[in-house]
């Protein structure tokens, strides 16, 4: 919506209200918004292009006064991009192409009618649905954060200042002194939403507390665990949000300076925090005075450069005085010596944007949802082998079950459920006899997993554990900051044992090794990240030591990845000779020709399994093997045996 | 030097951020110039030069294809798709073909995991990409190339 009210510094409370009636007052709220999500990955599906139609068709037939356009962050049903949603009735469509936006301005706007074929279907049911809070996936969540990446288009504060943006920080300048915003927040039971999950209000008094004249906020956007984004969507979708809440935060604390330290992967989110900083210093929610409360505040970005570890709040802390981002001791905690020797407080992304949403409805609201020492609701980023894909927010204390199958539609493809990968590199795996686990921090944590940021991979009978545990393993002896020597070398010799079991080359006692190994990375390394990293592989023993064992004594992997224990075979009666195998082999392992049995030579494959990927589904002649040898192949220039069903043109 | 002024206090790391981003990658002759302008030692330079990833000490490609190797994408089989572009633009991973044309890099997760394996060419993102669709992405590059 393009901004009709200029820009002022607003110096108080009631140029607030009057800034935000203006806003609400050049915008009629009697025209249809179309709103689309346009985050990183709606973008990587042409969301730009969509949008980009959408403008086209309105300036073409002179509708711009009769349609509003709204270019938002990520919506979070991933799935379904490019999407939109048509406000006020909430008419969701999704998979859109910019052809469609013609006919979904003049016939589903304008006239009212329903276009059908691009409502979302239920995968499992095809049922249809027409608004967005009937799609079982949004139905059963509660979306207290994200529901707002929708109303606010990230580069207008306009837009933020409609839904009563920085009222939270208003009242609380007004009506609040520091301590009682504190006892507020550690009230709300809000705990942190990157990692451990330390009580937010405990560490803000910590910091409060702390001697030192000089004392810093830090919003820690260094999402690095593989398979989370909810962070980055908050950024690039409502920076104010978290802009609002490091303001309050700084105010409580009694600090004047804050940093978001973020990662250089996230381009989107660093311009949209740019432009939000920018626009609330203009506006005079950053800077001296701010609202006429005497207090001072600005907020700066300091750019990751690549390192996971920088996660961490001590390495985080370095990274930003230009060092190495190696983590240290702790004691002193961050809240006492942080950055640059002065009382420091840091939370996640998420954390910070709960902040406002607390002081606007209040701590004892907010600690109704969720349960026992887990309050309010915690967005997850359910991936891997689901069949909806997306951002999931959702009270804590929801079960497993309930986000897997009810919200993510279960898995994809039909088949089997095997584990959900919670809390990234430093979480583990849980398998389907805990699928009613609540998720809630001690939960999680029993299971041998933590909360983390909140990535959920899902994993189906096709992912083997080995193969996943290895990965970790991999990725956490190449983070590794090399500081501590357990933890360096520590992984590297984990990950060597993980390799030589995938490999075929495991040896008996190679599990009670890795257990050893583990226990010692826990005890002796001196950051989150070495004595979190044994989990992958600790948890995947505990849950499927079925799996490493037929590994190690028979040689075989039951999901068929390893590939040094795998072989594909082509099922000579099965196979009709249709060429597309051979065709796409990138090696030119497969030999034949037309009416004639394909072939792999086994020296040749490189076990890809292109050819598996794209044999038609009607002929499924090739197979992969493990465990046994692959058979002896037809002589060359055996002819197929013609299936009279299965045609090749058919 | 203008870059003194940067940061707070001589932040080695913007400084080194911002020379990466002017040159593609860090050239030795700047980082001995870093060092004497805030008389460090030039392994110190170094060492923050060559912890973070986002560096480089050798140039990098015209054109920089990225794969994405995070967990989301490597249950969909990013594996492979790393593979097939080594034997496509014949470069291995982390490394610069011999005309200096593309840099092959896999990745720690791009938060695009929605849409994995997600490959990314000269800063376009391609989602649910497959073996048998590498050939197209790529064609992008190689037209940019012959259009030179």
């Amino acid at each position: 919506m393009p901004d009709k009210v200029k820009a002022e510094r607003i110096r108080n409370s009631k140029d607030l209200e009057e800034v935000r009636a203006r806003i609400l007052q050049s915008r009629s709220s009697k025209i249809p918004c179309i709103v689309i999500p346009s985050g990183t990955c709606c973008q990587a599906r042409g969301s730009s292009e969509v949008a980009c139609a959408f403008q086209r068709e309105i300036e073409k037939h002179a509708l711009g006064d009769k349609v509003a356009v709204r270019v938002t962050g990520c919506g979070g049903f991933c799935q379904t991009e490019p999407n939109v949603v048509i406000y006020p009735e909430e008419i969701y469509y999704q998979k859109l192409s910019p052809d469609d936006a013609e006919e979904v301005i003049l016939e589903a706007v304008l006239r009212g009618r329903v276009i059908d074929r691009l409502l979302y279907a239920d995968p499992n049911t095809g049922e249809r649905f027409t608004h967005l809070n009937d799609i079982p996936f949004f139905k059963k969540q509660r979306r207290l954060l994200l529901a707002n990446n929708l109303r606010v288009d990230p580069t207008s504060i306009h837009d933020y200042l409609a839904i009563n943006g920085y009222n939270a920080l208003s009242k609380v300048l007004q009506e609040k002194t520091p301590d009682e915003v504190i006892n507020e927040i550690k009230q709300s039971g809000l705990r942190g939403r990157g990692g451990a999950g330390f009580t937010t209000g405990g560490k803000w008094e910590l910091c409060r507390k702390a001697r030192g004249d000089v004392k810093y906020v830090i919003c820690n956007a260094d999402e690095g665990d593989p398979g989370a984004y909810m962070d980055r969507s908050l950024l690039e979708g409502n920076p104010h949000s978290v802009i609002e809440g490091m303001i309050i935060g700084g105010y409580a604390i009694g600090a004047s300076e804050g940093f978001i330290y973020v990662r250089d992967e996230y381009p989107l989110a660093v311009r949209h925090c740019r432009l939000a900083i920018e626009k609330a210093r203009e506006y005079g929610f950053l800077g001296n005075d701010i609202l006429g409360s005497g207090f001072s505040f600005d907020i700066k970005i300091s750019m990751g450069a690549g390192a996971f570890v920088c996660g961490e709040e001590t390495a985080l802390i370095a990274s930003i005085q230009g060092e190495r981002g190696t983590p240290r001791q702790r004691p002193p905690f961050p809240a006492e010596r942080g950055l640059w020797g002065k009382p420091t407080n840091i939370n996640n992304v998420e954390t910070w944007a709960n902040v406002p949403l607390i002081m606007t409805k209040g701590a004892g609201w907010y600690s109704k949802i969720g349960i026992k020492k887990s309050k309010g609701t915690k967005i997850f980023s359910l991936v891997g082998k689901i069949n909806n894909t997306g951002l999931v927010e959702v009270p804590l204390g929801t079960t497993l079950r309930e986000i897997v199958y009810d919200i993510g539609g279960g898995i994809a493809n039909g088949k089997k459920f095997k584990a959900v990968q919670t809390g990234g590199p430093s979480g583990g795996c849980i398998p389907s006899s805990l699928l009613d686990l609540p998720i809630d921090y001690e939960s999680l944590a029993q299971a041998g997993s933590i909360m983390g940021s909140g990535g959920m991979i899902v994993m189906d009978e096709d992912t083997c554990m080995i193969d996943i545990a290895r990965y970790y393993t991999a990725f956490l002896s190449d983070e590794s900051c090399g500081k501590c020597l357990s933890c360096r070398k520590g992984t590297q010799r984990m990950y060597e044992i993980l390799t030589d079991i995938s490999e075929g080359k495991g040896e008996e006692g190679d599990i009670e090794l890795l257990e050893e190994l583990a226990l010692v990375i826990k005890d002796t390394s001196l950051c989150g990240l070495g004595q979190t990293a044994p989990n992958p592989v600790i948890s995947t023993i505990r849950y499927f030591q079925d799996e490493y064992e037929a590994h190690i004594k028979e040689k075989r992997c039951p999901s068929g990845v390893c590939k040094e224990l795998i072989s594909y075979y082509i099922k000579p009666e099965k196979c009709q000779a249709c060429l597309i195998c051979l065709r796409n082999c990138p090696v030119q392992a497969i030999t034949g020709g037309k009416g004639l049995v394909h072939i792999i030579d086994q020296n040749k494959c490189t076990k890809c399994g292109t050819c598996l990927e794209v044999c038609p589904p009607r002929f499924g002649a090739v197979a992969k093997l493990s465990g046994k040898k692959a058979p002896e192949p037809v002589l060359q220039g055996t002819e197929v045996i013609r299936s009279r069903k299965t045609d090749v043109n058919a | 030097m203008e870059l003194a002024d940067k940061g707070n206090n001589k932040n080695l790391l913007s400084i080194l951020q911002d020379v990466q981003k002017e040159c593609g990658y860090l050239p030795e002759e700047r980082l001995r110039e870093i060092a004497v302008m805030l008389d460090m030692p030039l392994i110190d330079v170094c060492g923050v030069a060559t912890f973070y990833k986002s560096f480089s000490l050798t140039p990098r490609g015209r054109h920089q294809v990225k794969v994405c190797l995070g967990t989301a994408c490597h249950v969909r089989g990013a594996d492979r798709i790393v593979e097939e572009l080594e034997r496509k633009l014949d470069v291995r991973r982390g490394e610069t073909s011999e005309d200096g044309e593309f840099s092959l890099e896999a990745v720690m997760c791009l938060g695009c995991c929605a849409i994995g394996p997600v490959v990314v060419v000269d800063g376009k993102y391609y989602g649910q990409v497959t073996t048998a669709k590498v050939e197209s992405i790529l064609k992008t590059i190689r037209e940019a190339i012959y259009a030179r």
